[in-house]
């Protein structure tokens, strides 16, 4: 394996400013590997090597040239397929849009298009974004990089998996009830799910509108930073973007990395994992889980368990608010203008031609939801479950609020939790049992249902896989996950003498 | 083959009618599986009736929502040509689109 694929992005841009490699030879490495792998880790719904190559001779004609670049210009990058890209296949991981070719680009795309980044393909998701092990794909398994008979997480399984087997370097992901995060824990990566509404969704294939954010996927605190930022920031065709200032991530995880939390106050969520709410939770998981927790402490930081009571209704607000929102964003697939078409004989009019459309088109779960959603909206059962969620939903960030700021001002800066209860489990092993396969989700909905930020860094492993720390903050403090993440992964890596992906088994045949 | 649902909260003919609702021409493998896993599901959504929430309002959305303006200004559209491409079906520089009118329209 060629070494290029196992240095940090933060490293590559220094090596390519430098003039010490080329984008070329940057991109053609990852394109050889994912040559090589990609047919055992099914990451990449699409790859185009040509366009690659393409975008990164112009980076290296421009570096040539002596124009201004962008620290992160020449860097490759893979992007979860329901961002869309002009003129580059998305699917969202659906067949109803199989072969679709979007006529624009998603507000982040040609973000980090201007940046320079050289897209090496569009990784593989659960349909529109609707599960946690990327087995919802209507195309391909993906497989874990650390044990491939297991799940990479999910929704944004090809992104984890891409970039925990070398097959990028960093990955967009979206997180609606925990699709960054999750994923990001059981492949031994760092996500953040960032403030709801910092990040744009113009060009993000709508699931849930209230609940969706896009954000980085990558090897270490600083890449997920530096990749953050250059997505971020207010954009005018998302109504629900937020006009604040960039915030300062990449100068927050370098300062956190020096490893001095004193004073930082930190808040045990009891709810997820804590005592008398363990069910579910994986011993090993709880072991990593205090040991972090302890090692925070052993940083300056002020522990203290802090109660959540209405993050135990978490799951079922989200799987009242999410699907309806679903049921309804999902309209838009009625096989007119874009995407798959069943049944247009000349005969059957647009209805019957718009059923068959969406039942061929649609994978099981997502007809689950959007049946689940048409229930939970209509007449006679929303205000027992549409409503009572929403209602649920503001107990939620009320006890983040009441957790943040505390009374008479002695509220946490952070709370902490375990991202996921388990580690990454066989593939087969939930896909019949729906209830199992959204418990997987059971710690990053909270911070979803308030739209705070929420960042998951490894914290070691269990049974040889890895285990993932959440870390969420205020609404707008996302600089904080990233300074915390950054002290526990220098502390981290500074005992075990080696990056966390270090210990990941090569399987690779290069 | 029936699978049964728990508490038979959502019957076969309930889930064909909902299904009928979200246009989605399913099969009846189909409304045996799902009448039975979307029964669990709403047992376990079911939950938040547990909750006081007397007096409490619903959050519709996680940040404070406002309705945006822009300037009416008049910008370029996306290429006929290439909005077409990607569609199922076009005729004579338009989308070709199933039968809206029943017989007797």
């Amino acid at each position: 394996m060629s070494e290029l694929t196992t240095t940090d992005a933060a490293e590559l841009g220094r090596l390519l400013t430098a003039g010490e490699v080329s984008a070329v030879d940057v991109t053609q490495a990852y394109l050889d590997r994912i040559e090589a792998e990609d047919g055992a880790i099914g990451a990449y719904l699409h790859v185009d090597a040509e366009a690659a190559l393409r975008s990164a001779e112009q980076v290296d004609a421009a570096r040539a040239d002596g124009g201004a670049l962008g620290p992160l210009a020449g860097i490759p990058l893979a992007l979860k397929d329901v961002v869309v890209t002009e003129g580059v296949p998305t699917t969202s991981g659906s067949k109803i849009l199989e072969g679709w070719r979007p006529p624009y680009d998603a507000t982040l795309a040609a973000r980090l298009k201007t940046a320079g980044t050289v897209l090496l393909g569009k990784t593989n998701m659960d349909e529109f974004a609707m599960g946690s092990s990327t087995e919802n794909s209507a195309y391909q398994v993906t497989r874990n990089p650390w044990d491939h008979d297991r799940i990479p997480g999910g929704s944004s399984g090809g992104s984890s998996a891409a970039v925990a087997g070398a097959l990028a370097p960093w990955a967009i992901g979206t997180d609606t009830g925990g699709s960054i995060r999750q994923p990001a824990a059981v492949t031994g990566l760092v996500g953040h799910k960032p403030t709801y509404g910092s990040v744009s969704r113009y060009g993000l294939i709508a699931f849930s509108s209230s609940l969706d954010q896009a954000g980085p996927m990558a090897r270490t605190v600083l890449d997920a930073a530096l990749l953050h930022e250059a997505i971020a920031g207010h954009d005018p065709l998302d109504s629900t973007s937020i006009a604040a200032p960039v915030p300062v991530l990449a100068e927050s995880a370098r300062r956190g990395a020096e490893g001095d939390l004193a004073g930082l106050r930190v808040g045990v969520v009891t709810e997820l994992g804590g005592d008398g709410h363990t069910d579910g939770y994986e011993a090993g998981v709880l072991a990593r889980f205090t040991e972090t927790v302890a090692l925070l402490e052993s940083l300056g930081a002020e522990v203290r368990p802090v109660s959540c009571p209405a993050f135990d209704l978490a799951l079922p607000a989200y799987y009242l608010i999410a699907p309806s929102e679903a049921s309804s964003n999902l309209a838009r697939f009625d096989g007119v203008r874009y995407g798959l078409r069943v049944g247009d004989d000349g005969n059957r009019d647009l209805d019957e031609v718009m059923a068959l459309t969406r039942e061929q088109g649609f994978g099981p779960e997502v007809k689950r939801r959007i049946i689940l959603g048409t229930y939970a909206l209509s007449s006679g059962y929303y205000d027992a479950y549409y409503g009572q969620a929403q209602k649920v939903r503001t107990l939620i960030t009320r006890d983040f609020t009441t957790a943040f700021d505390g009374d008479d001002g002695h509220g946490v800066d952070v709370l902490v939790s375990p991202t996921s209860p388990t580690v990454a489990w066989p593939v087969g092993a939930r896909v019949d049992d729906p209830i199992a396969m959204y418990a997987a989700d059971l710690c990053t909905l909270p911070a979803s249902l308030a739209g705070v930020p929420a960042i998951s860094v490894p914290c070691g492993l269990s049974d040889g896989l890895p285990v993932g720390f959440q870390v969420m903050a205020p609404a707008l403090a996302d600089d904080r996950c990233y300074k915390v993440a950054a002290a526990l992964e220098a502390a981290q890596d500074a005992a075990r003498g080696s990056r966390f992906l270090d210990q990941l088994p090569v399987r690779s045949a290069a | 083959m029936s699978t049964p649902s728990r508490k038979d909260r959502l019957t076969r003919d309930e889930v064909a009618h909902l299904a009928h609702l979200s246009r989605l021409a399913v099969t009846d493998e189909e409304l045996d599986l799902f009448a039975g896993q979307l029964g669990a599901v709403l047992d376990a959504v079911a939950q938040v009736g547990k909750a006081d929430v007397a007096d409490v309002p619903p959050t519709t959305h996680a940040v404070p929502m406002t309705n945006v303006f822009r300037e009416d200004v008049a910008r370029p559209s996306l290429p006929r040509d290439v909005v077409l491409a990607g569609a199922p079906a076009a005729e004579d520089g338009r989308i070709r689109v199933p039968r809206i009118l029943g017989e007797e329209a």
